[in-house]
Order: C-alpha cells, then structure tokens, then sequence
C-alpha cells in the first residue's frame, strides 16, 4: 500500500499531463494537476525545512564532527523564520497605514530586510566570489598537457579566457579584416557557437531519449526507484 | 633554473591566492580612481539582445523573470540593470515574476536603482509590477501558458492581478510578445524555452542575460529559440555599453552613473584573472615538464 498508492499518483498524474499536450480536450486536466504540483511544491517547503531540522539535531545530539556549524544553521533558520513570519519591524503598507502587520515581510526598515541586505547577500556573494581562487590553485595543479586531447582542452581554455577579455583585442588586434575570423575574441564566440555548440547538442539529445525512456519506465509502473528503498 | 622548478612544485597555494586576491584588486581600484572602463564591441549575441527589445511599440507588456539570487548578483546584477534600463526607456510596460525565493527583493533592489530612481514618472501598477515569487518550477510555466492569474493570483504587494492595470490584456504567457529571463541555473532560461518557449508556436520571443556556466549549454538554442543571449559579466558589459551608447544624453559632458557601467568596470577584474589564470597555466605546466624530464633522465 505504501507504495501502490504514491505509484498510482505517479501513473495518473503522468499520463494526465503527456496527453494534455497532444488532446486540447484533456487541457484543463492538465492545468488542474499542475496546480496540484504547485500546492505540492509550495508544501515541500515545509518538508525541507524538517528535513533540515532532522538532519541538524541528529548532528548536535550525536556531537558529530562540526556539531556547532549544525546549532549556527538551525539557530540562524529560526531566527530567519521568527521574524518572516512575525514581520519584525515591518513598517505599514500604504494601502493600510494603521494595520502594523500589511507591509512586505521584507520592506525597507524590517528586520527580514535587515538579514537579507546585511547577512544574505554578502555571505552568498563571498561563497561565490571564493570559487575564482580555488578555481585558480586547480589550474595551475590540473591542467596539464599530458596528451593529445589534453593540449586541444589547453588551447581551447586559453583563446576562450583570453577572447573574453581585452587581451584578447590587444594581442590581435592587429590582424587585418580579411583575417578578423582568427581574432581571439571572434575566436572564442565560433568555439562556443559550432564546437560548444554542437556537443551541447549531442548531449542534449541523448539526455532527452534517456528522460524519455525512465518517464515512460515510471509511468508504465516498471521502475520504482524514484520511491526509495526504505519500507 | 632547477631551483625555480623546485618553487613551483612545491608551491604553496595560499601564494596562488595572493596572487589572485591582488590581480584582481589591482583592475578594481585602477578603475576606481580613474573611472575608465574597457571598451567592448558587441557580439550579435548582445546586440540581438538589444534589437528585439528596441523593435517593441511603446506600452508593448515585456514579462521580465529574474530567477537568480545574490549568490550570482556579481555577475547578473548589472545585466539585470541595463535591461530594466532599456526597457524603462523605450517605455515598455514591465511585468516582473521570480521563480526563485530571492527573485523578488532582486526585481525590488532593481526597481528602486533604475525605475525609482530615473523615470520617476512611471508608475507602479501601471507602468511596471512586481509579481513576486511562486514556487513549483516548471508547473508555474505550464499554467502561465493558459492562465497567467492562475499561476500568479497576486502581486508582491497583494493585489489581485485581475486589478492591475499593467497586466490588462494579459491572459495568458503569449499574451507577452517578448520574455526577458535573467537566471542562474534551475529554473532558468532552459526551461522557459522547454515548456514556454516551445509551447507557445513562436508567438513569445525570448531574449536571456545568464551566468558564464549556463552559457555553454545555452548556445544550442540560439538564434532559434532563444532571439539573443548575453552571456556572463562580457555579455553584459557588451550589452551595458550597447544601451549606454543609444542612451547617452544629448550633452555628452554629462558622465554616464556608475550603476550603468557595473558591468564595464566587471570587466578589469575579470581580465587581471583570465591572464593569472593563463600565467599558472604555463607555469603549472613548466614544472610538469621539468619533472617528467628529470624522471625519464633517472630511469635511463
């Protein structure tokens, strides 16, 4: 039963939304399901978050190893939570001016304001801007010209770091029009428009016939693995 | 020479982040004193960007989705700027939604910086809304294809869409001739020509700004289905330069505000980084050379 039933939603709920594509008369079912999803989805929220908590508490309870990073998550998400929900420090909307809460969670002067501008942004934007560094130390220890294929991934790296830059311009620049297809900033834009362009294809291809074949596995009832294995 | 390989097999990567941390500083305060940028020619890619918003009447509705978050703001922000800039020059009706969480206080940081800021004349609700963010991916999609109130039933600030009058006349996602998707990964630009896109027989036309990784696994859908692309921080220093030159005031003395040149400026840091990058490169590779040299001198 436990997982006859979430099968059968699986089934229906697929078939529901592939002829709804090809029958205009099955349309509005297919509207209907993908609303389904979107409450679904919306519910999932909820899911991370125990999901979060669970994973975290496990962590602290057992002192595994970085135990505190866990309690610095979950006392950061409720507080995040706290003052969503509550809407600290949320000034009134204008439509409402005498009702405290109808302002934005996240109007200018709210404390969910406040983490977001002074904690989100610049903890995020660091995470991402550390990855030019690491990314740095890997080249210089990764790429190396061991093989044939390995000198054709070199080369390619180099006119496409150096063509998206004006280094690219300033070292050749100067070739003249009749060779301007040899610049490395037109260079750079031909690998990624016919090279890039045609393996991204292939790929493409061979991911939608395999997303193709495991939709219609799980749709006939034949695969159930996206059901996990837990009983 | 033997010692200089020694250095470099043995070199400790905190000097490679030195090296980095000050290649890429050095270009961010140049530009910052002299306040000059690197001049950009723009690729077809940016300029067709450019073009297919141009082309759209005055009040054409232009629905703009910014599903990215500030982890990505570095290289998507100034993009984002430059399009909501140019729309709100050619006096385009703008309709902005979200499929990630943080789109939304990203279109409001946006709307104050151009909108609020330099066409105080356009309305909110009128001339542009914030639709906010609803969750469920590609499932929003597929309902906007047959009714946009459904997927989004209120706006940021809760009012019903039914009462806004910047989406009168908007049944539905083709009811939009243009779709301005600015994004970081999923859901982003791939699934808007997926399930929109695709869906709608060529009734949407559809221009993106998207992240340096996403770029190579979107070429594939230009210049069909994707009408132009801008691609990373260049992408968008090509397009920021591209509107700045069609925008640029009458009295060219006047200077050009730093928010509209963010990508520009992007573009010292990036090249300080693209040569280190090349330099270790070279160097990584002398000393693998060296080394496999003195191995084969030792086994014979």
């Amino acid at each position: 039963m436990k997982r006859l039933v979430p099968m059968w939603i699986a089934i229906v709920a697929g078939f529901v939304m592939l002829l709804s594509a090809f029958f205009p008369i099955t349309e509005s079912l297919g509207e209907t399901m993908g609303d389904v999803f979107n409450v679904v989805a919306a519910i999932a929220f909820i899911l991370g978050a125990g999901s979060l908590a669970k994973v975290n508490l496990a962590k602290i309870s057992q002192r595994d190893q970085g135990w505190g990073y866990a309690a610095i998550t979950l006392i950061c998400f409720a507080i995040t939570l706290a003052v969503g929900l509550g809407k600290f420090g949320v000034p009134p909307s204008a439509q409402f001016p005498a009702l405290g809460w109808s302002g934005e969670k996240d109007a200018e002067g709210s404390i969910f304001g406040w983490i977001y501008e002074y904690a989100l942004v610049p903890i995020t934007s660091t995470m991402f801007a550390l990855l030019a560094f690491y990314v740095a130390s890997a080249a210089f220890r990764a790429f190396r010209a061991k093989n044939l294929e390995a000198i054709l991934l070199l080369s390619t790296a180099f006119i496409v770091l150096l063509g998206r830059t004006f280094a690219g311009v300033v070292l050749t620049g100067w070739l003249p029009d009749w060779a301007s297809g040899l610049r490395l900033e037109n260079l750079s834009v031909y690998i990624m428009q016919v090279f890039n362009t045609a393996g991204n294809r292939a790929i493409i291809i061979g991911i939608a016939l395999g997303v193709t074949a495991t939709s219609l596995r799980i749709l006939l009832g034949v695969d159930r693995s996206w059901m996990g294995s837990g009983d | 020479m033997s010692k200089f390989i020694t250095i470099l097999e043995g070199l400790d990567r905190r000097w490679i982040f030195l090296a980095m941390a000050i290649s890429v500083a050095g270009p961010i305060l140049i530009i910052g004193i002299t306040g000059k940028t690197l001049p950009e020619t723009p690729t077809p890619a940016a300029r067709a960007v450019y073009s297919e918003i141009e082309k759209l009447p005055v009040g054409t509705p232009v629905l703009i989705a910014f599903d990215f978050d500030p982890a990505s703001g570095g290289e998507l922000t100034p993009m984002a700027t430059s399009l909501v800039h140019q729309c709100a020059a050619r006096g385009l009706r703008m309709v902005f939604i979200a499929l990630w969480p943080l789109g939304p206080q990203l279109i409001d940081e946006t709307i104050r910086r151009v909108i609020l800021a330099d066409y105080p004349n356009l309305k909110e609700g009128i001339d542009y809304v914030n639709v906010g963010f609803q969750s469920g991916n590609e499932a929003v999609m597929k309902v906007m294809l047959t009714d946009f109130a459904k997927a989004f039933p209120i706006t940021k600030n809760g009012t019903a869409v039914g009462d806004v009058v910047a989406l009168k006349g908007i049944q539905r996602a083709s009811d939009f001739p243009l779709l301005v998707e600015v994004c970081a990964g999923y859901p982003g630009a791939k699934e808007w020509i997926q399930y929109v896109i695709s869906s709608s027989g060529g009734k949407i036309k559809m221009v993106t700004g998207c992240t340096g990784v996403q770029t190579p696994q979107l070429y594939p859908y230009y210049p069909v289905q994707l009408n132009g692309m801008l691609g990373a921080i260049k992408g968008a220093a090509e397009y920021e330069s591209l509107v700045n030159s069609s925008l640029a005031p009458k009295d060219s003395s006047a200077a050009i505000p730093a928010k509209y040149l963010e990508a520009q400026r992007r573009m010292g840091p990036q090249l300080g980084a693209h040569l280190l990058m090349v330099g270790l490169i070279i160097l990584g590779n002398i000393a693998f050379f060296a080394q496999r040299k003195s191995k084969v001198r030792a086994t014979s």
